[in-house]
């Protein structure tokens, strides 16, 4: 089996597990499924850290300095956002 | 870091992901869950950073630092009535980044083939650049941008910015295609001779604006769906770029995120009996039917004041709150408690009922009634809160109106036809807080405004309801 073969496999199955567990999500928690998913797709940070240390070009530096600081924002924002979300979801008012 | 060791770290980090996103399928376990994910992120950053034997530190450090201190400050400082675009925005950052990091990729590998070239080895250049790098950078660039430029237009309009109406123009469907067409044929040129990296940036032009032309023409009311959409392209086009590097964690990462974006989608094409199609290519809301709207209002329609509304709800033992867009518009959420609050201290059962499209994204109502405290357990979905409508003395629709049509029971004919509602109408008594009779989104007059048990209480919703709180102190 190919490397690109194992990829697609591990992708496929990866998008059946997103569909079985994010399909028990409630409508209530909806919002901060889209901030907390959103928020893992910061893992592009990895990307942009490889990207960083490939090239030492000047054009390349600035692209991929960008895209570390979007994806950052997108990573740290994503998961201070949904975590100051879901600390209003509350049960009975104290 | 062996390379095994590395590949073993990314497995924990994916599992820590997916074990996250279980953790949001209750409210109980939601803010471990979200902490989990955010350590499967510090793991996988943590690893390539060793891994990396941290080269260009500084560089590393400053960037990180940056776009967590930025993170951070939209994060803590954003109102939770703006959180539609700040998603929205953070949408966006995930395709750019994406974009870039599969740009920069390309541009170290095509150098690389280049250098082999010089050096006269006898392989083609184009070969040094696999398939599956040049097909996964083409697609990385191409959802990445449509994702980034289409989320900053979600993110104009919801700000404001840019109008909410649905811009629509003659052939705008062919000037979608030709776009389309443009940035596939740059996609594939990429495949094909994978040597000039200006063809990536062409590409990812074209594709931005096949992201602004996709999101110009959707209207307010539709975009949870572009919302949710384009959450799912963001994963997606970490995904891709996780291809680029035959990188395992962006690949599960990103497929989780693609995943979960489109049931979300799913879930509110179904909510407004639409096909995905129809939202991003169809329009809804053309010609609002005047002549039917007077003859369906004239002489039936009943406006109260909030001393008549505080009358019914003193002799009331079971209430429900229907909210809309309106509700956050006018910010009357605090009302809304506080009313809820006095009810309950009567013994009067309160309730939420909430549309899965009401507001701007999925889940929009429920942060609203969250951030005033106001139990989850009162907000009730479409199926749970339906059946209770007929024993509910009194229903405060506030700010919304299709979503409360009775005309969408209807088979065929109509904008709405075949769109689950809320069946307000069966309540005993309904109370529509509105500025006027004036149409939803669907551009229809609403039956409901007219029927024998609905009293009409014009005005903005926030000073509606605290009249409403002041009237019903005072009863």
């Amino acid at each position: 089996m190919s490397d690109t073969v194992s990829l697609i496999t591990i992708f496929v199955l990866a998008v059946f597990v997103g569909f079985e567990v994010i399909t028990k999500v409630p409508p209530i928690l909806h919002t901060p499924l889209m901030s907390g998913s959103n928020a893992i797709s910061g893992i592009t940070i990895i990307g942009a850290l490889l990207a960083l240390t490939a090239g030492e070009g000047t054009f390349t530096t600035v692209i991929g300095f960008l895209a570390l600081v979007f994806a950052t924002i997108n990573a740290v924002g994503g998961f201070l956002v949904t975590h100051r979300m879901l600390k209003k979801f509350k049960r009975e008012r104290q | 870091m062996s390379d095994a060791q590395v590949h073993l770290a990314y497995l924990l980090a994916a599992a820590l992901f997916i074990l996250g996103l279980k953790g949001l399928t209750h409210p109980r376990s939601a803010v471990r869950g979200n902490a989990v994910g955010a350590l499967g992120m510090l793991l996988a950053v943590v690893v390539t950073l060793v891994e990396q034997g941290l080269l260009r530190a500084e560089l590393i450090a400053l960037g990180l630092a940056l776009g967590a201190a930025i993170g951070a400050v939209l994060a803590l400082r954003i109102r939770m009535t703006a959180m539609p675009q700040l998603v929205g925005l953070f949408n966006g950052f995930g395709g750019a980044a994406s974009v870039l990091v599969a740009g920069a990729v390309f541009i170290v590998a095509t150098q690389a083939a280049g250098v082999t070239q010089a050096a006269g080895v006898t392989q083609a250049a184009a070969t040094a650049v696999s398939a599956q790098e040049t097909i996964a950078t083409a697609a990385s660039g191409l959802i990445g941008s449509v994702t980034f430029f289409g989320s900053i237009v979600a993110f104009g309009k919801l700000q404001g910015l840019v109008t909410e109406k649905p811009l629509r123009y003659r052939g705008e469907q062919v000037v979608k295609l030709v776009v389309l067409a443009a940035a596939l044929a740059a996609a594939a040129m990429i495949i094909r001779e994978p040597l000039e990296t200006g063809r990536y940036w062409a590409l990812a032009a074209a594709a931005g604006l096949l992201g602004v032309l996709l999101v110009i023409p959707i209207g307010g009311a539709d975009m949870p769906i572009v919302i949710a959409l384009l959450n799912s392209y963001s994963g997606l086009a970490a995904a891709a770029t996780g291809f680029v590097l035959s990188n395992t964690v962006l690949i599960v990462a990103g497929s989780l995120v693609g995943a979960s974006g489109i049931i979300l989608t799913q879930i509110m094409c179904k909510a407004m009996n639409r096909s995905l199609a129809n939202v991003l290519f169809g329009g809804v809301g053309a010609a609002v039917e005047t002549v039917e709207q007077d003859d369906l209002y004239a002489g039936k329609v009943k406006q109260t004041s909030a001393e008549e509304v505080a009358m019914l709800l003193k002799t009331a033992r079971r209430v429900a709150f229907v909210p809309g867009y309106g509700m956050a518009v006018a910010r009357a959420q605090t009302a809304v408690r506080l009313l809820t609050e006095a009810l309950e201290r009567d013994g009067v059962t309160v309730e939420f009922g909430i549309h899965p499209v009401a507001g701007r994204m999925p889940g929009h109502m429920n942060v609203l009634l969250a951030e005033e405290r106001i139990s989850y357990e009162k907000l009730r979905e479409l199926d749970a809160i339906n059946p209770a409508f007929p024993q509910t003395d009194l229903v405060i629709v506030l700010g919304a109106n299709d979503v409360v049509n009775p005309r969408a029971r209807e088979s065929s004919g109509n904008p709405i036809a075949g769109m689950p509602i809320l069946d307000v109408d069966k309540a005993r008594t309904v109370v529509v807080i509105k500025r006027s009779l004036s149409p939803g989104f669907a551009g229809i007059a609403n039956p409901l405004f007219a029927a024998d048990n609905t009293l009409m209480l014009f005005g903005d919703g926030k000073a509606a309801m605290e009249g409403l709180v002041e009237a019903y102190k005072e009863a």
